[in-house]
């Protein structure tokens, strides 16, 4: 099965500390590390196991800069085979739609049996799967968290609200959203890095894609961004400060205070 | 006819010689032998190298004291003082032996040097030597077979007892010595009826005991008797000789090796591979162990020689809260595997990958890498280097438990497990109170002489951050001129490279070892015992490293440093040895020493203390591991302190502080009990 896994470059939430930069748009972005987002790593292990069983070929794609090709690089020391990086400066500033563009653009070049993307980056939008799948014309699930691969289609699970679990039938082709816990990742050290630190990855651009530049990146983006903020603290929540020992010493006061002890 | 008639010239029948037999019995014996000791030998062909001829002064202290002195067998009492009086018999009688199977063919047969005088003293040791043996196994034997102590019982899921196969040696071994002393009596009592010669015999001795219950016997019994009771001595000896190799008595014949080749020093690592230096570790295939064959020849040798007794998994901290790790089986399981992998004939299977064949993965990751174990074990037999081993494969194979990967990512991008920014690192001498009245230097920017290396937990955890505060002004007050490296420190690495991931610690070793050295400074100090062990044996001969406790010991001796006369003398102090500061560096005194200078402090000691002492549950990425566990370990170190009578528990290691707080809590004992760092307690007394 030749397995297509869709991984982005984000800022690590457990290695950072997050604040606004001082336009008040985004991030300050200065100190921050960066990973591969959380999901995609779960799905590209589950598309290992995959082709661990029933044979195949597993390739990791993204579209960004130079420096996502770090975690093409560590994906690949997991056990993915190939890695593409789509990138052109006519990609900056993309919106959701025109990043489903670009990966549908370079999905028709190969031929995928399966195309797997996490169900949701640091934005939280969880729109890339679901809108290559309509782009492909492919059924699409959202939110796997079981995958049964059988002959010619796919048996996907999917946990509903109230903690039931939901089994589908897929047809092959498809595009499926991958949650976390379907798997544990196996871990990929430096080692495995240097490993790969050789190994060609094919960067794309919107002439090798024959993607027109004015249908992404800012110009072609139909959804923009119009603000970036901490919203105000409303009535009735209020932050402790302090140290951690403070913090519980203000915490019991309140709850006595208000009876609560 | 004066004399009888020895095996060499016996005829079986009238007719058939009995020299035959007993020259055909030991080369078959010794041919079969060799045979079974060649299979053995197969699988270290196969293994990985291991420097092993280094040090030799330290080996051969070794071998003296622990194999041929036995020090480590009386810990255990009674056992110990069995082992030793069957162990120095075989000794002695091994010449007794070798001269018994030669005169089988050359009556009356004497080695070289004991005939005469000397013989004489020889004899009268070697029947003592055959009582004493034999008295020791009957009562290892009953010790065994009737009381069962708890240690050697063998757990469902660790295979079979083992009982039967232990006193059937200790039959074995019966068998040999009284057939020795019948031979010896049955011919003097033959003697004694001829010629009225009486031999002196050590009294009470099993040969002056048959013979004098023999003294009447009729010649021809004597005479069936000497040759029967040769022919069950030769017999059992070679059989013997044979049966060894199959079990847990290789180490007969293996423990004089294990222990001229067992760990001399401490604290450290072995590297990934003997004879690759770091720089070429990229060009391995493969890293650790990951089948049976990656062992090196030692740790194989080690699995031959474990002699079954129990005292590791007895002291394993591990073992004690239900973790499912038991020393002695990583062991005896690796040594099934040898013995089914490499049969005695036939062909010799592939080996799987260990931690599904006959390990799983908790179990590896279950070792705190206490030490406890190797401390314990009198024939020398390692595990932490194992376990080590075993994690680099299972890191190689991306068999890493959730809970770690986080730790393991943060320290990769950040140099801290907890995934905090490098800027704040110095972020505890930013604390108000302290700040006033101390001024920590950062040598990126100032000089000084001595480096405090502060490391991860005390710089990050906002309750060990005392530690580094206390460290500072102790330093202070003892004249000592020091500085930290704030944001250009990262963690030390200790637990990092225990935990397998060889790369990742190169990388912080690297990292800190350059700027260390950029400071300037010409000493290390910390009061981080697993930093110091980094800092002091893995690292490449950095600077010279000091425990604070160690400079404190130094500076209350040299009158730099005076205390305070206690401030809380009601309460009850007992000192936690800290396993990276005691049992792998062996810093026991200092902090005692610098408790003892406070005036009117009343301390207890812990039963299980200084080389003996427990594991609090493990410092490092440990806090982050999430074990099976029916208990937690720091709660079988607060629980014994309760016994000591302790109210108080000093213990100089922030990882021991967060383990012991948080069992105090989980063990109710919270207002009973506390907790204390060595560097609080002795800031509390500084004028």
């Amino acid at each position: 099965m030749e397995i297509l896994v869709c991984v982005k470059r984000v800022p690590d939430t457990a290695e950072n500390e997050f604040e606004l930069n001082s336009a008040g748009n985004d991030l300050d972005r200065d100190d921050l590390v960066y990973s591969v987002n959380e999901w995609d790593n779960y799905a590209v292990e589950e598309a290992i196991q995959i082709v661990d069983k029933v044979g195949g070929s597993v390739t990791v794609i993204t579209v960004g800069d130079d420096e996502s090709e770090e975690v093409l690089r560590r994906e690949m020391a997991m056990g993915a085979n190939n890695g593409i990086l789509l990138s052109d400066d006519a990609f900056e500033g993309s919106d959701g739609k025109a990043i489903a563009a670009i990966l549908k653009a370079e999905t028709q070049k190969g031929s995928y049996d399966l195309i797997l993307s996490g169900a949701q980056a640091d934005e939280g939008a969880g729109q890339i799967g679901g809108m290559l799948a309509a782009m492909l014309d492919y059924p699409y699930a959202s939110l796997v968290n079981k995958i049964e691969v059988g002959d010619g289609k796919i048996i996907v699970g999917r946990e509903i609200e109230g903690g039931n679990q939901e089994m589908n039938e897929l047809q092959l082709p498809c595009v499926l959203s991958i949650q976390t816990g379907i798997n544990e990742p196996r871990y990929v050290g430096i080692r495995g890095i240097r490993k790969v630190a050789s190994v060609d990855i094919p960067v794309k651009g919107a002439g090798d894609l024959d993607i027109d530049t004015a249908s992404v990146g800012e110009a072609g983006a139909k959804t923009k961004r119009v603000d970036y903020y901490v919203p105000d603290m409303g009535d009735g929540a209020e932050m402790l400060e302090g140290s951690t020992d403070e913090i519980i010493e203000k915490l019991i006061e309140k709850l006595k205070a208000k009876g609560g002890l | 006819m004066t004399s009888i008639i020895g095996p060499a010239s016996f005829k079986f029948f009238g007719i058939f010689p009995a020299a035959i037999l007993s020259f055909i019995l030991p080369i078959i014996g010794i041919g079969l032998f060799a045979y079974i000791m060649v299979r053995r030998i197969a699988p270290l062909v196969k293994s990985n190298p291991d420097n092993r001829l280094d040090q030799l002064g330290k080996r051969f202290k070794n071998l003296v004291l622990i194999w041929l002195a036995q020090i480590r067998q009386p810990r255990y009492m009674l056992a110990g003082v069995l082992h030793i009086a069957i162990f120095a018999g075989f000794l002695i009688l091994s010449i007794r032996s070798i001269s018994l199977v030669i005169i089988g063919f050359s009556d009356g047969f004497v080695l070289p040097g004991f005939g005469g005088f000397f013989g004489d003293i020889y004899n009268f040791i070697k029947d003592y030597a055959a009582t004493i043996v034999l008295v020791a196994c009957i009562i290892a034997a009953v010790r065994r077979g009737i009381f069962k102590p708890k240690r050697y019982s063998v757990p469902e899921k660790y295979g079979k007892d083992h009982t039967a196969e232990a006193v059937f040696v200790l039959g074995i071994i019966a068998t040999l010595m009284i057939s020795e002393s019948v031979f010896e009596a049955s011919e003097l009592a033959y003697e004694f009826q001829h010629t009225g010669q009486e031999h002196f015999l050590a009294p009470l001795s099993l040969v002056w005991m048959f013979k004098a219950i023999l003294l009447s016997a009729p010649q021809t019994v004597l005479q069936g008797l000497h040759i029967f009771t040769y022919f069950v001595h030769d017999l059992t000896f070679f059989f013997f000789l044979c049966f060894l190799p199959l079990g847990k008595h290789f180490h007969v014949i293996t423990s004089v090796f294990n222990v001229f080749f067992m760990r001399v020093s401490k604290g450290n690592i072995k590297p990934v591979m003997h004879g690759v230096s770091d720089d070429k570790l990229d060009d391995l295939e493969s890293f650790g162990v990951k089948i049976l064959e990656d062992f090196t020849w030692k740790h194989m040798l080690d699995f031959y020689s474990c002699a079954d007794c129990g005292r590791c998994s007895d002291h394993c901290p591990a073992n004690a809260a239900g973790r499912p790790l038991s020393p002695r089986f990583i062991t005896i399981k690796a040594r099934d595997l040898m013995f089914k992998n490499y049969p005695l004939s036939g062909e010799i299977y592939k080996s799987a990958i260990l931690v599904e064949d006959i390990y799983t993965e908790d179990e590896i990751w279950s070792c705190t890498t206490c030490g406890a174990c190797e401390e314990e074990c009198p024939l020398g037999i390692e595990y932490i280097d194992k376990m080590v081993d075993l994690r680099r494969g299972m890191v190689d194979e991306g068999m890493v438990p959730q809970s770690l990967q986080k730790p393991l990512k943060a320290l990769e991008k950040r140099g801290n497990p907890y995934g905090k920014m490098e800027k704040k690192r110095a972020d505890w001498a930013k604390d108000k109170e302290f700040k006033v009245n101390y001024q920590v230097k950062n040598l990126a920017k100032d000089k000084a002489d001595t480096l405090y290396f502060v490391d991860s937990i005390t710089s990050y955890d906002d309750d060990m951050q005392d530690i580094a505060r206390n460290t500072s002004i102790i330093l202070k007050k003892a004249d000592v001129d020091f500085g930290i490296m704030g944001k250009k420190e990262r963690d030390s690495g200790n637990e990092v490279l225990r935990f397998g991931e060889e790369m990742l610690y190169q990388d912080l070793k690297d990292r800190n070892a350059d700027a260390i050295l950029q400071t300037g400074a010409k000493q290390i100090v910390t009061a981080d015992p697993h930093a110091y062990n980094a800092l002091k044996n893995d690292y490449d001969n950095l600077l010279p490293v000091k425990h604070i406790s160690q400079i404190v010991a130094q500076k209350i001796a040299s009158g730099v440093l005076d205390l305070k006369s206690c401030q809380n003398p009601e309460k009850v102090y007992v000192y936690h040895d800290p396993c990276y500061l005691g049992r792998h560096n062996g810093i026991y005194e200092d902090p005692r020493k610098a408790m003892d200078a406070i005036d009117g402090l009343t301390r207890v000691e812990l039963e299980k203390s200084r080389d003996r002492s427990f594991c609090c549950g493990g410092g490092g990425l440990m806090l982050f591991y999430e074990p099976e566990e029916e208990t937690r370990m720091g709660v079988l170190r607060v629980n014994m302190a309760a016994e000591a009578g302790a109210t108080t528990i000093v213990t100089a290691c922030p990882f021991c502080l967060v383990n012991i707080q948080d069992a105090i809590k989980v063990a109710g004992k919270e207002g009973e009990m506390e907790a204390l760092d060595f560097t609080k307690l002795i800031e509390q007394h500084l004028y």
